[in-house]
């Protein structure tokens, strides 16, 4: 390993630490307005569908995204068994075994 | 998930995740041996980094001899969700030491945050560091050893997907975005739903022009806007 690559990882993982780090020592210190409360309240369920969504579809730039097949093929029966089951590990555990299935059809 | 806040509780609440850490730290590992990234590099950026995407994108940039300052740049980009979901965590432990802060923030990452959010639905809308330090600490550590093995077999292993193994990822957050929905009392359903579905539309539109990392934080603020438009007063 080069002094390159250390310099590069020491501080990308300055960077990484510190925007984990900083909001919780601000919010900390600070009275949070409701509107942000209010704001910050659909944190969860937007960063989640978006971190979901970015998984469906394929980025090609200067052109529209194209759909990533198999991750939706393979949502379909996780999305099942989350409904059925409302058990985490049975949804990672259904997807998983579909798209293990889609490879070895040839549709993956 | 039940309502226990106790450091038990924390390493059984994070245990189904543990597979998408497994996941992609192999398929990570094993690019990374490709890229040939020495084991202790790889080791050092699951520890010091400690971030999925990111380190695909460094060691994508590395093998590509960019400079230092663009690395960086990119690597704040994709990580600057960060910010959004420690600012939403950091509510909960208020009332914890500055270190005890510093310490939950360090190593949260999207999916022990997402844990958290399904837990405060059980937990009257509580937290406890204990909960989320045994949570965080098992997913650092799987991790970096995910990785690190990754790496170790690169040459054994020709093609991971094959065990779908990098859907758990994406498996996971099906999961924990479905449980959120039903789980979240805070919210009317159809309001949780439309943010959903303005989300979805807006990362198909904004991914004409940006790439997915971009996209999904620009889709996440404009999601929690039109989510205080559209919620009830």
């Amino acid at each position: 390993m080069n002094a390159y690559i250390l310099i590069t990882i020491l501080l990308c993982g300055l960077v990484t630490w510190l925007s984990r780090v900083i909001p919780f020592a601000v919010i900390k210190n600070m009275t949070v307005p409701g509107w942000l409360i209010n704001f910050l309240s659909f944190v969860p369920v937007a960063i989640m569908t978006a971190i979901f969504v970015e998984n469906l579809l394929v980025y090609h730039a200067g052109h529209w995204p194209t759909f990533n097949l198999p991750n939706i093929y393979a949502s379909l029966p996780a999305i099942l068994a989350g409904v059925l089951t409302k058990s985490l590990l049975a949804v990672v555990i259904t997807g998983v075994a579909a798209m293990a299935l889609l490879r070895f059809v040839g549709l993956g | 998930m039940d309502s226990s806040l106790s450091f038990k509780s924390g390493l059984r609440d994070v245990l189904p995740t543990v597979f998408g850490y497994v996941g992609v730290g192999l398929a990570m590992g094993i690019v990374a041996n490709t890229s040939h990234l020495s084991v202790l590099a790889v080791l050092l950026m699951s520890l010091i980094v400690y971030a999925g995407s990111a380190q695909f994108i460094i060691i994508s940039m590395l093998l590509a001899g960019s400079p230092v300052s663009a690395i960086v740049l990119s690597t704040f980009l994709i990580n600057s969700r960060m910010i959004l979901m420690s600012m939403t965590v950091a509510r909960y432990f208020k009332r914890d030491s500055l270190l005890q802060n510093i310490g939950l923030g360090t190593l949260l990452t999207d999916e022990t945050f997402a844990l958290s959010m399904n837990k405060l639905n059980v937990t009257d809308q509580k937290l406890r560091p204990t909960w989320l330090h045994a949570a965080n600490v098992v997913a650092y550590l799987v991790w970096a050893a995910a990785t690190v093995v990754g790496c170790l077999l690169g040459n054994l292993i020709a093609d991971p997907d094959q065990f779908g193994l990098d859907f758990a990822v994406v498996g996971m957050f099906i999961g924990l975005l479905y449980l959120q929905i039903i789980t979240d009392r805070s919210k009317p359903l159809a309001t949780q739903a439309e943010v959903v579905l303005f989300v979805a539309v807006c990362m198909f539109f904004l991914m004409r022009f940006f790439p997915g990392n971009i996209a999904l934080l620009i889709a996440t603020l404009l999601g929690c806007g039109f989510g205080m438009v559209v919620s009830p007063k």
